[in-house]
Order: C-alpha cells, then structure tokens, then sequence
C-alpha cells in the first residue's frame, strides 16, 4: 500500500483482459465494487421484502423505511406524476449510497470517487429528463428556458443564463458527487500518512482527525447520495410539471 | 528525530513511485479503464434496476399496503365494536332504570298493603285493648264501692287489736266500728 493519497484511486484489472474489438471491458477493482454494492442492495432488500409479518422485524423495517423516505423524497419534490420513476430513482439513490458507504471501508475502493461513472449516471439522467420533458410537453418544453415574470429587456439574458444552467446539470451533478468523495477521501488518506509518519510521538493529533474525518465522511457519504437522488427528482419536476 | 526521518523516508519514496508509475496526477482522468467502467456500471446498475423493480420493490409495497389495509380494517371493526357496546350500554341502562322503576312501583304497592294491614291490626287491637279497658274500669268501679267498707272492717280489726296491745283490754268490736264509721264519715265529709 503506496501513502500517495491519490493511489487508493487507482483502477487495475482483476483477471484476464477482456476486450470487444478495440476496446477494453476488463474486469477490474471498480467493476468489483459495483458489483459488491449491488449484490448488498439485492440481498437487504430482498431480505426485506420477503417476510410479511404485521409488524417487522429489524431488516424488514430498515427496507419499509428506506422505501417510505424515498417515496416521500419523490413525491415532496416531484409530486404524485413521478410516481413511474419510483423504481429508477429508489435504485440510483441506493446505488450511489451504497458505493460510498463500501468506499468507507479501508482498503476498499469508492466506485463514486471516479468522475466517469458519476458523469455516466447524470449524463443518463439529464438525458432521460430532458427526452421526458420534450415527450411530455412537445416543444413547450422550451418554455422551461423563459421564467415568467422577467421584464423583456433582460429575457435574451435571462434565456441564455438558463440554457447555460440546463446544459450544465449533468456536469454540476456529477463533479458534485465525485469531488466530494474524492476530497474526502484524499484528506482521510494524508491524515492517516500524517499519523504513520510522525510515529508514536506526534501522531494522535492527526489520528484524531482521521477519526473525526471518517464520521464526517459518512455523513457525506449519505448526504451526497441524497443530494444526488434529490437533484435528480428536481430535474425530474421540472420535465413533469412544467411551471418554472 | 531519527525516527521521523525514518518514518518520513518510504512515504516520500513511496510518493515517488506511485507518481512516476502512473505518469500524472489523478487516476479519475486516466482513460485507460473508462470503457470498462461504463460497461460494468451499466451491467451492474441495470440488473440492480430490473431486479429492484420487478421483483423486490413491487413486494415491499404490497407489505406496506396490506399493513396499511390490515390497520384500517381493524380500525374500522374496533369502531364497529364501539358504536355496538355503547348500543348495549344504553340497553343496559334502559334495563336498570326499568328495574329501578319496578322496585319502586313494587315498594308502594307493598307499603301501602302493608299500611293497610297495619291499620286493621291496629283497630283490632285497639277495640281490644278498648274492651279490656272497660273490663279494667268496671273492676276498679266495683272494687271502688266496695273498698270502704272492707277498709272499715279491717280499720275495726286493727283498731281493736292495736288497743289490746296497748291497754290490755278486750274492746267491743261494736263500739270500734261505730267509730271507724264515724271517722269515716268525717273523712268523706272532708
């Protein structure tokens, strides 16, 4: 294990080479880890969902409850129309919780520490949203970039402020969620560097800040997954019920 | 001193591989492994997806649902049983102010009987007790009338006895009666 606090993101390949003609799908530490964190979700909701007792028992209680708050996320947001997107944004916020809480784990790799799969997932969402937005209200989804209630003079401003500020959501919401992780990660790492380097002597002062660091990331770690989730559902609100 | 050195040394040699192998800062901006993320993220965040959706999201709700319907329904017979024991508690109440009612007609009804039997009881005793009193008075009447002269005869005796004790003669009884009769007389004159 190299103390270069940037090393803990380094990608490298678990098994042989996988390639598709030019381009290379190997199975690697990231793929891992996404592959842990979903398993982890199946298996707890799937736990969670099985039983059917009137009153639950500690797992089934803890997926009720996940399952309510996001369903209570989506419909303060987004109101009753979001109701089909349950599904999509249940499994994106678990997701995204999931890898950064696996990402806490020493040794262990942050799947959302990587601005690729973080931009991959609101690439996708901004997509999906401006697709249900034109499908929705044809081209008076348009209507989205002309704020009511703007003196005429400043509209062409205006229009292009918020054309500018619409295109830029998916990059907004992925380099949110992958330079918190990373920033948070990168700190923990050079405090723990700190605590082996000034040895026994020195060492408990930056020790105790990792301690305190690895509260405050999981913090985070929870707090981005639903910043993103949330985002996604504004975003969302914005496509369905078209009143800026 | 030494010790930090020590200590300090492999993390800057360490620093100094890790930098020179990966030619350049953040791992995130080598697009070596980008395809293969995309490829595993979407493989990974699908099944996710299909599996939560179809299968296990679908069932949380029904939980939720029949828990809500189960809560509902018992709301609703807990209600029923309510509106039909207070129904049964005003029953009950109608029952024990009826009862109370008939105790009380019963009560008079008794009451008055047993007055009305009492009042016979009593004239009967009454009448009685009126006769024995006659029978009373006409006793003491007659023992009136007869009184003085048994007290008379029994002044005499003792009148005549007492003499014979005090003077030690022998006196007509006559004589003792003629005056007993007179004291008598002066008596009833008083």
């Amino acid at each position: 294990m190299a103390a270069n606090p940037m090393y803990q993101f380094n990608v490298y390949r678990i098994g042989p080479e996988i390639k598709i003609g030019e381009v290379d799908i190997s199975f690697t530490n990231a793929s891992l880890f996404m592959v842990i964190s979903a398993l982890a979700i199946l298996i707890v909701f799937n736990l969670g969902a099985k039983k059917k007792s009137l009153i639950p028992d500690k797992i089934q209680l803890l997926s009720e409850l996940s399952y309510s708050f996001v369903s209570k996320m989506i419909s303060d947001t987004a109101g009753a129309k979001a109701k089909p997107y349950f599904a999509f944004i249940f499994s994106l916020f678990m997701f995204v919780l999931f890898c950064n809480m696996f990402g806490m784990i020493p040794y262990s790799f942050t799947v959302t520490s990587h601005i690729i799969v973080t931009f991959v997932l609101a690439a996708f969402i901004f997509i999906g949203v401006t697709i249900i937005g034109f499908l929705k209200h044809g081209l008076g989804y348009l209507k989205l970039f002309v704020p009511s209630g703007v003196p005429i003079i400043l509209l062409p401003l205006i229009v292009v402020i918020e054309i500018i500020s619409y295109l830029s959501r998916p990059i907004s919401l992925s380099v949110r969620l992958f330079a918190n992780m990373m920033a948070g990660h990168t700190m923990m790492k050079v405090f723990g560097g700190f605590v082996v380097s000034l040895g026994l002597v020195g060492g408990w002062l930056p020790l105790g800040f990792s301690v305190a660091l690895t509260g405050l990331e999981i913090l985070v770690a929870f707090l981005q997954a639903y910043v993103f989730a949330i985002l996604t559902c504004i975003y969302l609100n914005d496509a369905l019920n078209l009143h800026h | 001193m030494k010790k930090i050195i020590i200590y300090l040394y492999p993390l800057f040699s360490f620093n100094y591989i890790a930098i020179s192998a990966e030619t350049g800062g953040m791992p995130q901006l080598n697009p070596e492994f980008w395809f293969s993320q995309i490829f595993w993220l979407t493989i990974t965040f699908g099944i996710l997806f299909i599996i939560l959706s179809k299968f296990i999201l679908p069932k949380i709700r029904n939980n939720l649902e029949s828990r809500k319907s189960q809560i509902m329904e018992n709301i609703e017979i807990a209600d029923n049983q309510k509106t039909k024991s207070e129904k049964n508690l005003k029953e009950y109440d109608k029952i024990i102010l009826d009862a109370k009612d008939n105790a009380k007609k019963t009560f008079n009804l008794a009451k008055g009987k047993v007055q009305l039997d009492l009042g016979k009881e009593r004239e009967k005793i009454e009448s009685e007790l009126n006769s024995e009193i006659e029978d009373a008075e006409n006793e003491i009447k007659d023992l009136k009338k007869s009184s003085p002269e048994k007290i008379s005869l029994i002044a005499v005796d003792t009148a005549a006895e007492i003499i014979q004790k005090l003077i030690g003669v022998e006196v007509n009884k006559s004589n003792v009666s003629a005056i007993v009769s007179e004291q008598v007389k002066l008596m009833k004159g008083k």
